[in-house]
Formats: C-alpha cells, sequence, structure tokens
C-alpha cells in the first residue's frame, strides 16, 4: 500500500473584513491506498476547510498560502483551475454535510449524476450515461432507480439525498472519496445504514476516503487511521486503535473523555471546559493550551513539535518531549 | 395543472366583471358630458334629447350598464364618440401596435441586458462591474423616463442625428423610446438577479456542482442562473405589462400614437366606449400575465406545485 495523497505543510488563510483568520496552519497528513482516514475536531478547528483546500473549492476569500498537496506524486497546489477541473471528481470526489442543500433543487436526480459523467467520460453516449446513472443509484441502494432517476431532490428523503451524493461522487470511480461529515445532518439508524455503505462501496470500488467526523463512533465504525485536528493544526495522528487505547494528546484524550458511556448512569456529560482559540489571532503556542490541565509553561510560547508515541503515531504535544520528562507538576 | 389554469381564468372573469362594473359607474360620475360643451348647449332640448338617445345616454345609468354588459357578452364594446363611426375595438387595435411594438422592445432589451449585468455582478462581486450595475440599478429605477428620452432625443437625436427624434414613420422611430422606456426595466431586472445570484452562489449546491469539477461557465448557467431566475420572474410580470401598455409620458415626447395617449386623451373626451375598452384590455391583460407568471414558475422551480397536488 502506497501513499495516495500527502499533505505537506499546508496553510490557508481566509479574508474576511474583521481580518484573515488562519484557519488551516501548518497541517501534514497521509492517506495510503484503499484505507479510511478520518479527520475529528470540534467545529471550527479547519477541517472542512483542509478539504476544500486540496479539492481546490475554497471560498474566493480563502486561499492556500503554503504547503503542498501531492497527488500521485503530482502538487495538486501548483494547477491551475483548468487542471483541477480535470482531477475533481474523476479522481478525488466529494460527499458533503447537508443532503438537503447540496444537491441542485430545480435539476432531476438523474441529470446531477449525469453531469458528472458528461464532464469526465466524454466518450460515453447519452444512453450509456442514464444506464450508468442508474446503475449508481441501485449500487447506493435506492429502490426503484430508473423512477428516481427522474425525481427532484424534493420528492426524496435526507437519507435518499444522501445515497444520491454519494452515488455522483463514486460516479466516475474516484481513488480518493472525501466525506465531509456525511452522518451529521441524519438520524441515527440512517447513519448507520450510510456509513455500512460507504464501507461496501469501498470494498467493491477499492477507493480510498478522508472521512471528516466529530462523532467518535463513527470513527472506531469506519476508520482505519485517525487525524486529530485542533485550532487549525493537526495535533495527533495515528492508528485507530493507538488511538483509542493510547491517546497521547491532552485534547485527544479530553475528547475520549467526553464520549458518554453506557454504564455511567445520571452524570452530567462532560466536557472540555473553555473556547476553542480565536484564529483571527492564533496562540503562538500549542493552541491547545489554555484548555489544557497540563498546561506548562513552554506550552504557551512554543509550538510543540511532533513526537513519536508509538509504531505510525505521532502528537505535538510538549510533555511528549523528552526535556518534559519529570517536569509534569 | 389544466384543472389550475381554468380555476383560475374563472377567477379572472369574475374580477374583470367588478373592475368592469366599477369603472362604469365611477365613469358616469365624471364630470361632463361626451360632447362638446358650447356646441351642445346652443341645440334645442329636442335635439339635445336625439342626440342622447343615439349614444344610448338618456337611459337611467342601471339600464345602460345592463345594456353595455349584454353588448359586451356578444362582443359588441360599442363605437367610439370622438372617433366618429369606428368600433371601440379597432380604435384600440390602431392604437396598441406602437405601443406594444415599443413595448416589446424595452422588455427585450431591459430583459437581456438586465441579466447580463445582474449575473456578471454577482458572479464579479465587489468588482468594477459589480459597481458599475448597482449604480446603473440606482440610476434607472430613480431617473423618470422622460428624463431619459428627453436625454437621448437631445444626444442621440438631435446632437448626432443618428436616429428619428420623433413620430412614427418607420421602425427607427420605435428604437429610442424602446431604449427610453428600457432604463427601468434594466436596472429593476439587473438588481434582481444580482441579489438572488449572490445568495444561490452561497448555496451548498453550487459547492457540489464546483466539485464535480465542471467548468465555472457551466456551474454558472445550469446552477446558479436557473435557481436565481425566479424573483426576475416576479417582476417581469408588472414590467411587461406598463411597457406593452404603453407609457403615457414617452408616447408623448416621441409623438407616438399609442394606446398610452389614447387612454388620456379619451377620458379628457368622456369617450365612455373607449374608457371601457381599454380598462377591461388593461385589467384581463395584466391578469393574465399574472398567470402565466404563475405557470412560468412551476416550470421553473418543480417544487412549486400549482394547486394542490396529492404528494406532501
Amino acid at each position: 500500500m502506497g501513499k495516495i495523497l500527502e499533505v505537506s505543510n499546508l496553510t490557508i488563510h481566509i479574508k474576511t473584513h474583521k481580518g484573515t483568520v488562519q484557519a488551516v496552519r501548518d497541517v501534514n497528513f497521509y492517506l495510503n491506498e484503499q484505507e479510511t482516514l478520518a479527520v475529528v475536531g470540534e467545529s471550527g478547528s479547519g477541517k472542512s476547510i483542509t478539504m476544500k483546500g486540496i479539492m481546490g473549492i475554497l471560498p474566493k476569500n480563502g486561499k492556500v498560502t503554503e504547503g503542498t498537496v501531492m497527488y500521485n506524486g503530482k502538487d495538486l497546489t501548483k494547477y491551475t483551475e483548468r487542471e483541477m477541473q480535470t482531477i475533481r471528481g474523476s479522481e478525488i470526489a466529494m460527499v458533503f454535510q447537508d443532503p438537503m442543500t447540496s444537491l441542485n433543487p430545480t435539476m432531476r436526480i438523474g441529470k446531477q449524476i449525469e453531469e458528472m459523467l458528461k464532464a469526465h467520460k466524454m466518450d460515453m453516449t447519452a444512453e450509456q450515461r442514464k444506464a450508468r446513472a442508474i446503475e449508481l443509484l441501485s449500487l447506493v441502494g435506492i429502490s426503484n432507480p430508473e423512477q428516481r432517476y427522474k425525481q427532484y431532490p424534493h420528492q426524496l428523503s435526507g437519507g435518499m439525498r444522501q445515497r444520491v451524493v454519494i452515488a455522483i461522487a463514486l460516479a466516475c470511480d474516484p481513488k480518493v472519496l472525501i466525506a465531509d461529515e456525511p452522518t451529521t445532518a441524519l438520524d441515527v439508524t440512517i447513519q448507520a445504514q450510510i456509513l455500512d455503505l460507504m464501507r461496501d462501496l469501498q470494498k467493491k470500488t477499492k477507493t480510498s476516503i478522508i472521512i471528516i467526523t466529530h462523532n467518535l463512533g463513527v470513527v472506531a465504525n469506519i476508520a482505519d487511521r485517525v487525524a486529530v485536528m485542533y485550532g487549525g493544526k493537526l495535533v495527533e495522528t495515528g492508528d485507530v486503535y493507538e488511538i483509542f487505547k493510547n491517546p497521547c494528546h491532552e485534547y485527544t484524550k479530553g475528547l475520549l473523555a467526553s464520549i458518554p458511556k453506557a454504564h455511567e448512569k445520571g452524570n452530567r456529560l462532560r466536557a472540555i471546559p473553555g473556547t476553542p482559540p480565536d484564529l483571527m489571532d492564533p496562540p503562538k503556542g500549542c493552541p491547545f493550551a489554555a484548555r489544557c490541565n497540563e498546561t506548562m509553561v513552554v506550552c504557551q510560547q512554543f509550538m510543540p513539535e511532533y513526537s513519536d508515541c508509538g509504531s505510525d503515531h505521532k502528537s505535538a504535544c510538549w510533555l511528549l518531549d523528552p526535556r518534559a520528562k519529570g517536569g509534569k507538576a | 395543472m389544466v384543472k389550475y389554469v381554468l380555476k383560475r381564468l374563472g377567477y379572472i372573469l369574475v374580477t374583470l366583471w367588478i373592475i368592469i362594473t366599477c369603472t362604469f359607474f365611477l365613469m358616469k360620475n365624471l364630470p361632463g358630458t361626451p360632447f362638446d360643451a358650447e356646441r351642445f348647449s346652443i341645440m334645442t332640448p329636442a335635439q339635445q334629447e336625439k342626440v342622447l338617445e343615439m349614444y344610448g345616454l338618456n337611459d337611467p345609468v342601471p339600464v345602460q350598464y345592463v345594456k353595455y354588459i349584454g353588448n359586451m357578452l356578444r362582443g359588441d364594446l360599442g363605437t367610439s364618440f370622438t372617433y366618429v363611426n369606428q368600433d371601440v375595438a379597432k380604435v384600440i387595435g390602431s392604437r396598441l401596435g406602437p405601443s406594444a411594438l415599443i413595448g416589446l422592445q424595452a422588455v427585450l432589451i431591459g430583459l437581456a441586458l438586465g441579466l447580463i449585468l445582474g449575473v456578471l455582478a454577482a458572479w464579479k462581486h465587489n468588482s468594477g462591474i459589480d459597481y458599475f450595475t448597482m449604480i446603473l440599478a440606482v440610476l434607472g429605477v430613480s431617473m423618470p423616463n422622460f428624463v431619459a428620452a428627453a436625454l437621448l432625443q437631445y444626444f442621440i437625436g438631435l446632437k448626432w442625428g443618428v436616429l428619428p427624434i420623433a413620430f412614427w414613420t418607420s421602425w427607427s422611430c420605435s428604437i429610442l423610446p424602446s431604449i427610453a422606456l428600457s432604463f427601468s426595466a434594466t436596472a429593476q431586472v439587473a438588481r434582481f438577479m444580482r441579489t438572488e445570484m449572490l445568495d444561490v452562489l452561497d448555496q451548498d449546491y453550487i459547492v457540489t456542482a464546483r466539485a464535480k469539477g465542471i467548468s465555472q461557465a457551466k456551474v454558472l448557467m445550469k446552477h446558479a442562473v436557473k435557481n436565481s431566475i425566479i424573483p426576475v420572474v416576479t417582476v417581469l410580470g408588472p414590467i411587461v405589462v406598463n411597457l406593452l401598455t404603453g407609457s403615457l409620458a414617452v408616447e408623448n415626447i416621441f409623438s407616438i400614437p399609442g394606446i398610452g395617449s389614447l387612454f388620456v386623451d379619451c377620458i379628457k373626451a368622456n369617450d365612455y366606449p373607449v374608457i371601457m375598452g381599454i380598462t377591461i384590455f388593461y385589467a384581463a391583460f395584466y391578469m393574465l400575465i399574472v398567470l402565466l407568471v404563475d405557470v412560468v414558475y412551476s416550470l421553473i422551480d418543480p417544487r412549486i406545485r400549482l394547486a394542490r397536488g396529492k404528494e406532501n
């Protein structure tokens, strides 16, 4: 298994009226072929913006200011808009968070799938496109695909719409599928169905998946590896078992501790006190320092380097630095 | 859908009847008579009686009303008082042509230019073209069309002498009045298109479309424009009616024998049949356009269903 996607030192700035938001700061991660990487972190930690940066679909005021996105040995950040159009959809496809708003309300489902085929599979005839669209609809588990093909989004339920969004993303057999909180807007039973569907499809199509979520249940369910983001930084990455068994970063520990447990009945939900940092003026040191129980003077002043805390398990925390041994209060 | 349209047509007929009734009685309360006051006063009472009888004006007003409705249902709108022995339908028809031509051209100019400007302004938000469009929109809405008309006459007609200043002799006479009328339509269409398009461009499905790797032009045309056009269709209804039914000021300035000036003339002359005829025409035309707008809505946006469907 080789690395299909490698993001290095990715930095993304978003200009607003109030100032520049440093939404993504020096983020590094990679994605192996046929694996599922879960990116977790709270709202505003830069997860979605990172993915949009990779896809080249940042909002107009957003810009990748530094870093590289290597895909098959080529740097996507150097691609022009035209060149990116050939990558988007056919090589790297994306599934969005809210199926209620991510489909065009005035276009038939079938046409929205065919649009993808039209853009990338120029040699397909209209009949072939239609056949493929119906095939995709049944692939994602939609009954009566011929009938659904002619319907509009408002005639479908949320779960079905998310299936359609997935069908669109899979239309051109992408190598990488980026799913931005694909289950957040759905109710719990539908969430499980969509996750099962994604796992089945991954087996069939050999796609690599990046899934963004803040649901650790989803992570445990589907991911091979995990990347934890906080305050625009990637604070910990590693194998899913490693992360759950041996979390190294204090933020990851906090996240895991805040999962409600079935046997702890009646207790209040545990939360990490404090609020995430303002990315308009991010802290000089570790972004989590202000909320961390173990914070030290160095945490406020200097950004921690990544330390190994297991095989292929890295975390950016000063506590892991050899010099911190015994220094802990 | 057919059922819905038929139902709406039924409502239109009822509304039309109410409008006709109100207008008829209000019109009869207009001061003055259809006749030249001086010449009418020197007639003998017998002659006066005869003239009134000839035009059916000596009956009590309710009787006149019943007679009028009866004739109207048979398709007879009466004859004009001012245009001697001419059918009302014919009088209106002869004046409608120029107004409709100018109006239609103005609508087409306004729609095309307004859409282009609105789309470009939204796409290049906060750019030169955006500011230009907004300034034009404010000017177009706030400047009365007769000011535009006079400016066009002065510069294009008089100073450069490119196009005829006034009168109705050839098609080229219709260009300046069309442009003068199109300003406000352009401004309104551009403004509504820009506002709605800015909103639509922020929608998630636009990001989905971009993520498909289709070109920006296609994202704009296939996803953004169609979803932004509903408010434009809404304002287009009244615009079409206003422009096609003629503008008094612009028709006067350019000396065009249009329906706008006819309406004012016939009211001044107490030409009852023509007043009624134009009122019926205006009202029916307006309501039909509004119906058409509603039908167009449902064609553009499948979520808008005409009549209560079985779904939901």
